[in-house]
């Protein structure tokens, strides 16, 4: 928005997105989750894996702000820490089935015929196999890696992805500004990453807005089985099953993490919601 | 329709043997077998173990038998319980998740369809911001929330329902409302969003205008397009609800068969993980095939198309 030749769509957005009031108040949240889960370890004197055998099960009161867990290790550094690892999930797993899905679907898109139908035809049989059988295979039989989840979980969430982009490429790739590319004669690449790519945008940044709550519910199942983070490292999923098994003890322990989780979740699924009003105003509901 | 029914039956067959091969070679090559137990077994019983299931014979020999009893129906013996067929094991533990499915999918469409018609019906009133921010918050409470959730209200505290187990309809209470909320939660707002597009849908219109009551139209005109949304989505949702069902049955310990597949493949036990991967599989590719069919017969247009 600093320069005045900004684009006027993504002002247009902006300024749509403004006046929506749950979307705002989902932004805010969501950035004060992000800004307590980065400053926690500023914010609290205990680390995520510090015991006090002292002060096992305390409830939350002003030295352990959200109380402790059976080995006295502070909820509030566990929880913080965990936002961090989730989030960071999150994001990196969208990313990674962003960047599969978004060259697959235009490739697809773009070349047609036969190529595209082959493609698509992959992409169906993918979306009808059990993939998250494979993902708890993968994570059960080669060990709880953690680079191998975000791998696992971005190629499972990239399908979407790849057929949203190939029907939006195939929208635009007859357009004038493409076709006057193609005349001016830029090499396929070009087209694909400077011309069209740009204009894809909008649709991308909505379905990644909603890519990244699943993604996170992914791991976080994957945790709860006990097949994600592994202790002393904490995500939201790993303390929730922490917490739940010892809520008659300890309700707190469910709590706090929980309610970050779900509040996380929520933030963002309304945030999407908000984009797609913004960003793509003729596709917005009732 | 015939042609729909065909073309899926030809392309089954090969993405099931993809799966098998992956699986097979991705259980192999993974660190660990099923007699690496614990308890240290002497080596020479170990040697006559493998021997007798086969495992000491070159793996791509292995693979072909292991194929050939496949195409003639036979998923081989569990090597952790080897007077166990895989069959009979998948036979005992299915029902346990069929019913959990079924009950959840029940529950998931008796809330969601209605909830979602009358907000739908009475749109910006209360009776549309209620459920719909109700459903919001169903979406965002995932199931390992809710459910340790409701069996510290409901059990814990109350003492309405047994908190753990499967024994009988009263613990089939909680597991499936666990699951079912989740699911009603999406299928409001999906038969809401479709509802209010049919409702200004011109044959409405007529429909309203030659007198029909609102119920009616409803329940009779508007429906069949507007429940379209919700029978697309049961595809993913049968899936979800397998893969809900091993969270489920990990927090009520009920003895399904998502609790068998991941017992089993931390016990390398090879045939009952193929076994199980192979029949959730089918079961997958079975269930979209009826999807699509119930879409086809639904939508004129889809119809012709396929």
């Amino acid at each position: 928005m600093s320069s005045t030749h900004s684009s006027s769509l993504g002002r247009d957005a902006w300024l749509r997105l403004r006046a929506n009031k749950m979307a705002m108040a989902s932004l805010f949240l969501l950035a004060a989750v992000a800004l307590i889960s980065l400053l926690g370890p500023l914010l609290c004197s205990y680390s995520y894996d510090q015991q006090n055998l002292d002060r096992v099960f305390q409830s939350p009161d002003t030295t352990h702000l959200f109380g402790t867990d059976n080995l006295g290790r502070d909820l509030f550094a566990r929880t913080t820490y965990g936002g961090r690892i989730s989030l960071a999930v999150g994001l990196l797993a969208t990313l990674v089935s962003l960047v599969i899905g978004v060259t697959y679907g235009m490739l697809s898109g773009y070349c047609g015929g036969r190529l595209d139908a082959w493609m698509m035809r992959l992409v169906d049989v993918l979306y009808s196999l059990p993939f998250i059988i494979f993902v708890i295979l993968l994570m059960v039989l080669f060990g709880r890696n953690f680079l191998l989840l975000f791998l696992a979980i971005g190629a499972v969430e990239w399908l979407t992805m790849a057929r949203i982009t190939r029907a939006q490429t195939i929208n635009l790739k007859n357009a004038e500004f493409i076709e006057a590319a193609r005349a001016l004669g830029y090499s396929h690449l070009r087209i694909l990453f400077h011309h069209l790519l740009p204009n894809l945008i909008g649709p991308i940044i909505i379905y990644a807005t909603l890519t990244v709550p699943a993604v996170m519910l992914l791991e976080s199942v994957l945790s709860f089985l006990g097949l994600g983070v592994q202790a002393p490292m904490s995500s939201w999923g790993s303390l929730i099953k922490e917490g739940a098994e010892k809520m008659d003890a300890a309700p707190w322990l469910l709590f706090f993490p929980g309610m970050f989780f779900c509040l996380t979740l929520f933030a963002l699924n309304f945030l999407g919601d908000g984009l797609r009003d913004a960003l793509d105003p003729k596709s917005s509901k009732d | 329709m015939r042609k729909l029914i065909i073309s899926r039956v030809l392309q089954a067959v090969p993405t099931l043997w993809v799966i098998a091969t992956l699986t097979f070679f991705m259980t192999r090559y993974a660190p660990g077998g099923p007699f690496d137990s614990e308890r240290a077994i002497p080596e020479e019983i170990k040697i006559k173990l493998q021997s007798h299931f086969g495992l000491d014979r070159p793996l791509f020999d292995q693979y072909l038998l292991y194929l050939k009893n496949l195409l003639q129906g036979d998923l081989g013996p569990s090597f952790k319980y080897p007077e166990w067929e895989v069959s009979e094991l998948i036979a005992t533990a299915f029902p346990v998740s069929l019913t959990l499915g079924l009950l959840s999918l029940l529950i998931a469409l008796m809330v969601g369809i209605p909830a979602g018609m009358i907000a739908a019906l009475r749109k910006n009133s209360w009776v549309d911001y209620l459920p719909m921010s109700l459903s919001m918050a169903g979406i965002c409470l995932p199931t390992f929330v809710l459910g340790p959730l409701l069996i510290y209200a409901l059990s814990t505290q109350l003492g309405m329902f047994p908190p753990l187990g499967w024994y009988g309809p009263a613990d089939w209470v909680l597991p499936s409302l666990t699951l079912g909320l989740f699911y009603a939660a999406y299928i409001a707002r999906l038969t809401r969003a479709g509802m209010l597009e049919t409702l200004q849908q011109d044959y409405v219109r007529t429909a309203r205008a030659k007198g029909a009551k609102s119920w009616r139209i409803l329940t009779k005109h508007a429906a069949r397009g507007g429940l379209l949304p919700v029978v697309t989505f049961l595809g993913p949702a049968f899936a979800g609800l397998i893969t809900g069902s091993f969270v489920i049955e990990s927090i009520f310990f009920i003895p399904g068969l998502g609790k068998f597949f991941v017992t089993a493949a931390f016990n390398r036990d090879y045939t009952m993980v193929l076994g199980t991967v192979l029949f959730y599989a089918s079961l997958i590719i079975l269930l979209n095939l009826l999807v699509d069919l119930l879409q086809a017969w639904l939508d004129p247009k889809a119809r012709q198309e396929k």
